[in-house]
């Protein structure tokens, strides 16, 4: 009558202790206390034929639901696999592009996300512009509102693809199929975007410190301004569309030229010896302007077809 | 204006080929965009032309032997899909 409970109290024990040992893997636990919990299970059976009662059927099956040999090898090799795969993701993914700088960009809070959105929309009482650095690095997201993350442009684009579903489905002319096709025209055009952006910075050897995350998160910030739009236009009809595309194509016409503004333009202070660098403000301006025309375009581009 | 992840794709692919095509002393060289005319002066910034030179000479060698690669199978996959 005592060993079952002897031997459930014991696997018990150790499993309690196994933490202390390895604290950082989840399965250490299990692996531990299995084989322990698997011999009492083994011993559980017998007694239950020996001597039913109520409490050791209630701890027999408890014990048997770890002491099941196969479920539990198949939990630890399902376990062992997918760390396994996690591993190796993260190894291939780390040779294209480095995660912490990603990690960098969606390192934003509450309050970062408020105040950023509310300078998309109303850039003109912002004062202070510059993205403050600490030792050579930029910011967080978190310390400083002016520098640039990918958590709203990510969040908007998602929210602007089902926003379109939505409005595709008021006028019913919603399917699955369009829902695609919007999302990847919208992807298409911010790929296209960026790309131009490199290759005019490139060419004009603009050696600004601004990364391919920084053009992304720049490029995505339109989507606040789309979904603005969108939503205006569906709760005021064409003229609330058209006066809201307005009003967020000077702000984030404003927004972009602010922004870039810091970035492209001040690299010109350390290179004025060049014979060439007359030509040079104006045409970083040139590219400044044309990347803070092209918003309004395509704003217009992907939302009309949305608002009838 | 609806662009699928393929137009894209077919997009880069027709470009890359567009830029790879430029042979070096037939073309270039005839119309003052060779090797030779984009090192221009020694300062601290080449001109907008060196860097396109630069650019096509770098996609040229980079590019050649991938291009070949996704250009058969390009040929392949429309020979058999349409």
């Amino acid at each position: 009558m005592d060993l079952p409970h002897q031997g459930y109290r014991a696997s018990k024990q150790r499993g309690r202790t196994a933490p202390s040992t390895a604290d950082s893997v989840l399965f250490d636990d299990t692996s531990s206390a299995a084989p322990a919990m698997n011999s009492q299970g083994y011993y559980t059976p017998g007694y239950n034929m020996a001597g039913p009662s109520n409490d050791m059927q209630g701890d027999a099956g408890v014990n048997n639901l770890f002491a099941d040999p196969m479920a539990n090898a198949a939990m630890m090799y399902g376990s062992s696999l997918a760390n396994q795969g996690k591993d190796i993701v993260n190894k291939e993914i780390g040779r294209f592009m480095s995660v912490n700088k990603l990690k960098y960009f969606f390192a934003v809070d509450t309050r970062y996300v408020l105040k950023k959105l509310m300078i998309l929309m109303f850039p003109y009482t912002h004062q202070d512009w510059e993205v403050r650095y600490h030792r050579d690095t930029p910011l967080t997201p978190r310390q400083d509102v002016n520098a640039p993350d990918l958590y709203i442009p990510t969040m908007a684009f998602i929210t602007y693809i089902l926003l379109a579903g939505m409005a595709l489905g008021i006028q019913k002319r919603f399917s699955p199929e369009v829902l695609g096709l919007c999302a990847s025209t919208a992807l298409v055009w911010i790929i296209i975007e960026v790309l131009v952006l490199l290759l005019s910075l490139y060419l004009m050897t603009v050696h600004s410190d601004l990364s391919t995350f920084d053009l992304i998160a720049y490029s995505g910030y339109k989507y606040v301004g789309m979904i603005f739009t969108v939503l205006c236009g569906l709760l005021f009809g064409s003229d609330g569309y058209y006066v809201a595309l307005a009003w967020s194509s000077c702000a984030l016409m404003f927004f972009i030229v602010r922004s870039l503004k810091m970035k492209i333009l001040p690299s010109l202070s350390s290179d004025t010896m060049g014979t060439g660098s007359s030509a040079k403000p104006q045409f970083r301006l040139y590219i400044t302007m044309a990347t803070a025309v092209f918003q309004p375009i395509i704003i217009y581009w992907l939302t009309s077809h949305l608002v009838r | 204006m609806a662009f699928t992840l393929y137009t894209l794709i077919q997009t880069a692919i027709l470009c890359t080929n567009a830029i790879a095509v430029l042979h070096e002393e037939r073309f270039l060289s005839k119309i003052g965009w060779g090797v030779e005319q984009g090192v221009g002066g020694f300062g601290d910034d080449p001109g907008v032309k060196a860097q396109i030179l630069n650019l096509i000479r770098s996609v040229r060698t980079v590019m050649r032997v991938p291009l070949i690669i996704v250009n058969s199978g390009c040929i392949v996959l429309l020979l058999l899909f349409g």
